[in-house]
């Protein structure tokens, strides 16, 4: 559902993840971006409006100017954002109540609340093995109440027809002291579809939450609605305390904007997705999930995560002072290096979160996981090597290369090859600390636009 | 798109079941005198109908139009209230270009105003219009489709039900087999009208039990067959496959049929109306649409977006629950009523 949304988020962030530095003019570019993205996903405009402001105000902060990629810091913030807006932690429904433990279930008019209900009946019978009944409190759509009566002979639970109740009121009543004398766990009662300007029918509803008392009350809205769903949910909410929302219709190739919406105006917690035809197409909602999925593809936002938790930028700084000193740049500065790397899961594992690194051929993805294992190994040889060694290369001979060799596993020929890409490396050093620093050199090293953010000081 | 000349041109003018007269006569009437008089009376329940968008929208327009020139504050309000109506970001866009175009030289508000409203008139007319027509002793087919929960049975029983009250023979097919109930709730309005429901059980095969409503229409010379079909989401690919059998079989029985295949939006959607309207289009060939429980919602904006991009014509608005609030569209007394007409 939120495919589309997240390809036109996609592509605006795409500019951005590559700067180096961000501007007014950038931020204020991709801000526009992002608002068209999300008016075109549905969401409600006052949603967008402070969506985008608050994005923008972190965007111009500290985190993200002053951060080592200022491009990615911002991707990191409209998933912080996006993921605030959707709620956070995923929420279950709350029944720990003396039994049955009532939910109603309301909305608009073909939002899906019936099959919201069956759908709510057979999770909670067959996964959880609760004593569901249903009860449809309809009275005024045409044979509302035999479509629920149906369904519930489909997934098994009971239907509780009250007789002589022609009110929801009474219905509703009526169902749940027959649900109390016959034992339910769980009684889900169904609702007229209604207009939230109808004022009857709200009081309706009003009266019928009164008469229940229920644990959960669930505002089901559609996927496809526009811009009224923020307007519909605040009245729903402001008329009934809803606990919960389902997202119906989920399926379809909506942008799901009135997710974002219905959770920014109510502040409630959405539990589940409709997403099909058949009544066991109910699926739990993961607002962390949603969001990244919102921003795509790659998981860049984990990437960006990780980095920032892995990389320490202390010994980024002590190095670059370290070089600036004049002093070289010896083996446990590498094997320091290669410890970055290899905490950041090594390269292949990068490789799976960078973006567009879907289409690397088979060929360079072994290369790459050959590489992640050299890193292993070219550790291991400067793990065998005594402290004065590590300092100073220069007096390793033969003898103690073979020594190096054994204590590591490895052969001479590894331990020549580590040594000349150390000589290689501090040779660059050299010349970077001369001419402009860390981040030139990390550019220099093998084409590595993709060097984890952090690692290039700045 | 006069297909509403369906309600008036009986009793006027009696004619016998397929006779062009009979259906057609009064959509080329439709733009006499005593036609407009009639819209003219219908007006206020439109406007009724269409308060909350107004008083959101034209409330907001109205207000903006207080007495200044075009400037940049007074597009992007007008920006606002656009996207607020759910008119999308590609149709506001296209409508403040035209807007910037036209309204250079506007001196006055109300000229402004007058630009604005024949700009959005003008991108309401649709591209084609007419219903086809059945050959003589064949009834005139209405298939009606769309997602779930837009509104397509109680379109139906409303429809059905105006029909009827202007003088038409009707038959219902209970084409929706899918949903439970769907019969069952289709048979409660053929029962409170008082119009035959031809259904079999729910899970048959939706292209029979049409195909049956036909023949029986046929036999028993009955104008008309509303067809109701089960709500499917555009993007399941196997429904829109029997929505196109069910197209085909009607084909068989007549070639000339359906008549209008029907599109039901619900008025509360937002883009996602866009892709309906392509993806049903493509798949069974829309002719007509039909927005429904613009009662309740602050909007009609995705009408612009729709008819811009589909060229269809939209024949039925829904402004209430009662059947008389089914009624037919108008783009002038749509835009009056959005831009608050004074």
């Amino acid at each position: 559902m939120f495919d589309s949304l997240t390809e036109r988020l996609g592509k605006t962030l795409k500019n951005v993840r590559g700067q180096g530095r961000l501007t007014e003019d950038n931020i204020r570019d991709t801000m526009r971006e992002i608002r068209m993205a999300l008016l075109e996903a549905d969401v409600a405009l006052p949603v967008v409006k402070q969506f985008v402001e608050r994005a923008r105000q972190r965007a111009l902060g500290r985190e993200v100017v002053r951060s080592v990629s200022p491009g990615q810091a911002l991707i990191k913030v409209v998933n912080d954002e996006l993921v605030a807006v959707m709620g956070g932690e995923q929420t279950e429904l709350n029944l720990r109540t003396r039994p049955p433990a009532v939910i109603l279930v309301a909305g608009l008019q073909g939002a899906g609340k019936t099959t919201t209900v069956a759908k709510l009946a057979r999770r909670l019978s067959e996964r959880d093995r609760k004593r569901v009944a249903v009860v449809s409190a309809d009275i005024h759509r045409p044979a509302a109440r035999d479509q629920l009566e149906t369904l519930a002979g489909e997934v098994g639970v009971q239907y509780l027809g009250v007789a002589g109740a022609n009110d929801a009121v009474g219905i509703a009543r009526g169902a749940l002291e027959e649900a109390r004398r016959s034992a339910h766990d769980v009684l889900i009662v169904d609702t007229a579809g209604r207009l939230a300007i109808d004022e009857a029918m709200m009081a309706e509803v009003r009266d019928v939450h009164a008469a229940l008392e229920p644990a959960e009350t669930l505002f089901v809205v559609d996927s496809l609605s526009g811009q009224d769903a923020a307007q519909t949910a605040k009245a729903f909410d402001e008329a009934l305390p809803l606990t919960g929302v389902v997202l119906t219709k989920t399926d379809g190739d909506a942008r799901g904007g009135a997710a974002l919406s219905v959770r920014m105006v109510t502040g409630k917690p959405i539990k589940f997705l409709g997403a099909g035809e058949k009544t066991d197409a109910l699926e739990v909602f993961h607002p962390d999930r949603v969001a990244s999925r919102i921003l795509g593809k790659g998981d860049v936002v984990s990437l960006v995560e990780e980095a920032q938790q892995n990389v320490d930028t202390d010994k980024a700084d002590k190095l670059a002072k370290k070089l600036k000193k004049g002093k070289g740049f010896d083996l446990s500065d590498l094997r320091e290096q290669l410890d970055q790397m290899n905490q950041m899961g090594g390269i292949s594992a990068m490789m799976d979160k960078l973006p567009g690194m879907g289409g690397m051929s088979q060929a360079q993805m072994q290369q790459a996981a050959g590489a992640a294992g050299q890193t292993t190994h070219m550790i291991a040889i400067i793990d065998s090597m005594t402290p004065t060694e590590r300092r100073r290369p220069d007096s390793i001979n033969g003898s103690r290369k073979r020594r190096i060799a054994n204590g590591s596993g490895t052969r001479v020929q590894d331990v020549n090859r580590l040594l000349k890409q150390h000589t290689q490396m501090s040779k660059m050093m050299k010349r970077a600390s001369k001419k402009g620093g860390m981040q030139k050199m990390m550019r220099g090293m093998g084409g590595a636009g993709q060097i984890p953010p952090g690692m290039g000081g700045s | 798109m006069r297909l509403f000349g369906l309600f008036k041109g009986k009793k006027k003018d009696p004619a016998p079941p397929g006779d062009e007269a009979g259906v057609d006569k009064a959509a080329v009437d439709d733009t006499t005198a005593p036609q407009e008089a009639a819209e003219q009376e219908e007006q206020p329940r439109l406007d009724a109908g269409l308060e909350k968008t107004r008083s959101r929208m034209g409330g907001g327009l109205r207000a903006l139009f207080g007495g200044r020139a075009l400037d940049d504050e007074l597009i992007e309000q007008i920006e606002e209230e656009l996207l607020l109506a759910d008119t999308g970001i590609d149709a506001t866009r296209t409508i403040l270009d035209t807007l910037r175009r036209e309204a250079k030289r506007a001196r006055t508000t109300s000229e402004v105003r007058d630009i604005l409203r024949r700009t959005l008139v003008d991108m309401l007319v649709p591209r084609e219009s007419e219903p086809s027509q059945p050959p003589p002793g064949q009834p005139w087919v209405m298939l009606v489709v769309g997602v779930n929960g837009s509104g397509k049975t109680t379109t139906i029983g409303k429809l059905a039900q105006r029909l009827q009250a202007a003088g038409h023979s009707v038959a219902l097919a209970a084409g929706d087999t899918f949903r439970a109930a769907a019969v069952e709730q289709l048979q409660q309005w053929g029962a409170r009208v008082g119009v035959p429901v031809i259904a079999q059980k729910t899970g048959s095969d939706s292209a029979a039990v049409i195909h049956d409503a036909l023949a029986h229409a046929r036999s028993r010379g009955i104008e008309i067959v509303l067809a109701d079909t089960a709500g499917r989401l555009h993007t399941q690919a196997n429904l829109m496959d029997e929505l196109r059998k069910v197209r085909r079989v009607i084909a068989r029985f007549d070639e000339t049929a359906p008549h209008e295949t029907l599109l039901v939006l619900d008025g509360g959607s937002g883009q996602n109306a866009l892709v309906q309207a392509r993806q049903f289009g493509a798949a069974v060939d829309v002719t007509g649409l039909a927005i429904t429980k613009l009662d309740g919602t602050a909007k009609g904006g995705i009408a612009f977006a729709i008819v811009q991009e589909t060229g269809l014509p939209i024949r039925f608005i829904g402004v209430g629950e009662k059947p008389e609030d089914l009624r037919p569209f108008d783009p002038e007394a749509f835009v009056d009523a959005l831009l608050g007409n004074e």
